[in-house]
């Protein structure tokens, strides 16, 4: 199976945000004016994550969703504040393909079979983040790093598989936004280890760092700041990644 | 020319009503059996577990109007969960019946991980991702919907259970993953399926959905026929 390379969008409101950490956001512009700037140059996926919602406890981004999949025509992964079956059953009806829990999940665990069971696994994404501690493990957190869980990283991200996540997205809340390159370590504990694909994301400053990361074994790398700050463009990144032996979708 | 759509209370809509509109297909909703019955074409959508599938069918009393138009000659296309729909029966979750217009099984992908171990026969399930698409030896895809597309095409799969056609002849179309060859299209009569997301494989998949909606129907709309 060729490496997916994702663009991850981040939403706050109507905008398409970045920053760096998850925090010190600067607004960019329409998401979904980019997501179909980027599925037109080869993007395998797209990923929206509403970065305040469950913050906010708001309301899910249905409308966008459903603006962005009037002129993108690959996979839609939406995340943020989904928190009930309803919410993602909104979701999948607005044109997403996929929903990535986190906060519900970590809250309820048993919220990730309910939805497995009822839409399968294959459309239930688990988002792992994580901050290294200072004693080498890994925490899992919420709310876009802000929270804490106690939850060891590793641990959480298994039960979340036996629970019938259908993928994972490992995000390094450390590493985000920073361009210095995927926490590989944390990304080489999972990638093998568990029977479901896995997307890192979190530091891609170039395709070195893709190339890096995707001879771990992940399935998907999500990439943001390099995108959209237009530091290197899908094609290029897809190019570096053929001539480095790791097959790609043309 | 157009193509109603099934709502069963599953399924991403949203996307397959604007890939048709994309391509200039005109289409409608049916979430009841009065809607099935008039079609000039039908697309079951699926994003889902089989169970929950057929019980939103069932509950709609969609299934008999959805088998009269099979007879009739309708054409259907079942897209992911929709196509294993149109199979005999379903293992995800329990065994489940389903609507018979395909003969044979819908069972999970094996890991491979517990009889044969070996890192080659490994793969992840759910397959997730794009995968190029290719005839089996001796199949041609002329007439049917993937009359225009390139064999090694890519199309986005996203699934944990495929179809296994008790006849050979009905794989229109196959991908391979890790050991596995996979049904990725199926066509008996004028029941097609698709295990990838057409709406979701970029310009390929919209090709595809054109394809399907110029395909020929025993059913004229009232408006044609009414001229």
């Amino acid at each position: 199976m060729p490496l997916r390379l994702i663009p991850r969008l981040d939403i706050k409101g109507p905008n398409l945000v970045k920053g760096i950490r998850l925090e010190g956001l600067r607004v960019l512009g329409d998401p979904a004016a980019f997501a179909a700037r980027y599925a037109a140059e080869g993007a395998d996926e797209i990923i929206y994550q509403d970065i305040v919602a469950s913050l906010y406890g708001r309301n899910s981004i249905a409308d966008l969703v459903r603006r962005t999949a009037e002129q993108v025509f690959v996979p839609l992964t939406v995340g943020g504040g989904i928190r009930s079956i309803a919410d993602i059953q909104g979701l999948l009806r607005a044109g997403a393909d996929k929903v990535c829990l986190n906060t519900a999940a970590v809250k309820r665990p048993a919220f990730i079979t309910e939805a497995a069971t009822t839409f399968g696994t294959q459309c239930v994404v688990v988002a792992i983040e994580t901050i290294r501690q200072g004693d080498g493990r890994w925490l899992a957190f919420t709310d876009n790093g802000r929270q804490p869980t106690g939850l060891d990283a590793r641990d959480w991200a298994r039960r979340a598989v036996e629970l019938g996540a259908g993928e994972l997205l490992l995000t390094s809340v450390d590493r985000e936004g920073t361009k210095h390159g995927f926490d590989l370590e944390f990304i080489r504990m999972l990638a093998r280890e568990v029977e479901v694909p896995v997307v890192a994301h979190g530091g891609c400053g170039s395709a070195e760092d893709l190339i890096a990361a995707a001879r771990l074994g992940v399935d998907g790398l999500a990439v943001a700041s390099v995108l959209h700050y237009r530091l290197a463009s899908i094609t290029a990144l897809k190019d570096a990644l053929a001539a480095a032996a790791i097959e790609v979708r043309a | 020319m157009s193509v109603t759509v099934i709502d069963y209370g599953l399924g991403n809509l949203h996307s397959v009503l604007k890939g048709l509109a994309k391509v200039g297909v005109a289409a409608q909703v049916a979430d009841n059996a009065e809607g099935i019955a008039s079609a000039e074409r039908l697309i079951l959508p699926g994003v889902g577990a089989f169970a929950d599938g057929m019980a939103g069918l069932r509950r709609r009393g969609q299934i008999p109007a959805l088998r009269a138009a099979v007879a009739a000659g309708v054409p259907l296309m079942g897209i992911c969960l929709g196509m294993q729909l149109l199979f005999d029966s379903s293992e995800e979750f329990g065994l489940h019946q389903g609507l018979g217009f395909i003969p044979g099984a819908v069972t999970r992908i094996p890991t491979g991980a517990a009889s044969d171990g070996t890192e080659a026969a490994r793969v992840k399930v759910p397959h997730v991702g794009w995968n190029r698409l290719h005839a089996p030896a001796g199949r041609d895809w002329a007439g049917s919907f993937l009359a225009g597309t390139a064999p090694g095409a890519w199309a986005y799969f996203v699934h944990s259970f495929r179809a296994e056609a008790a006849d050979p002849a009905d794989v229109l179309a196959a991908c391979t993953y890790g050991p596995h060859r996979i049904a990725a299209a199926v066509r008996r009569g004028s029941v097609v399926g698709c295990q990838y997301h057409p709406e979701k494989s970029g310009e390929a998949g919209l090709a595809m959905l054109a394809a399907f909606g110029a395909a020929p129907s025993p059913v004229r709309s009232a408006v044609t026929a009414a001229i």
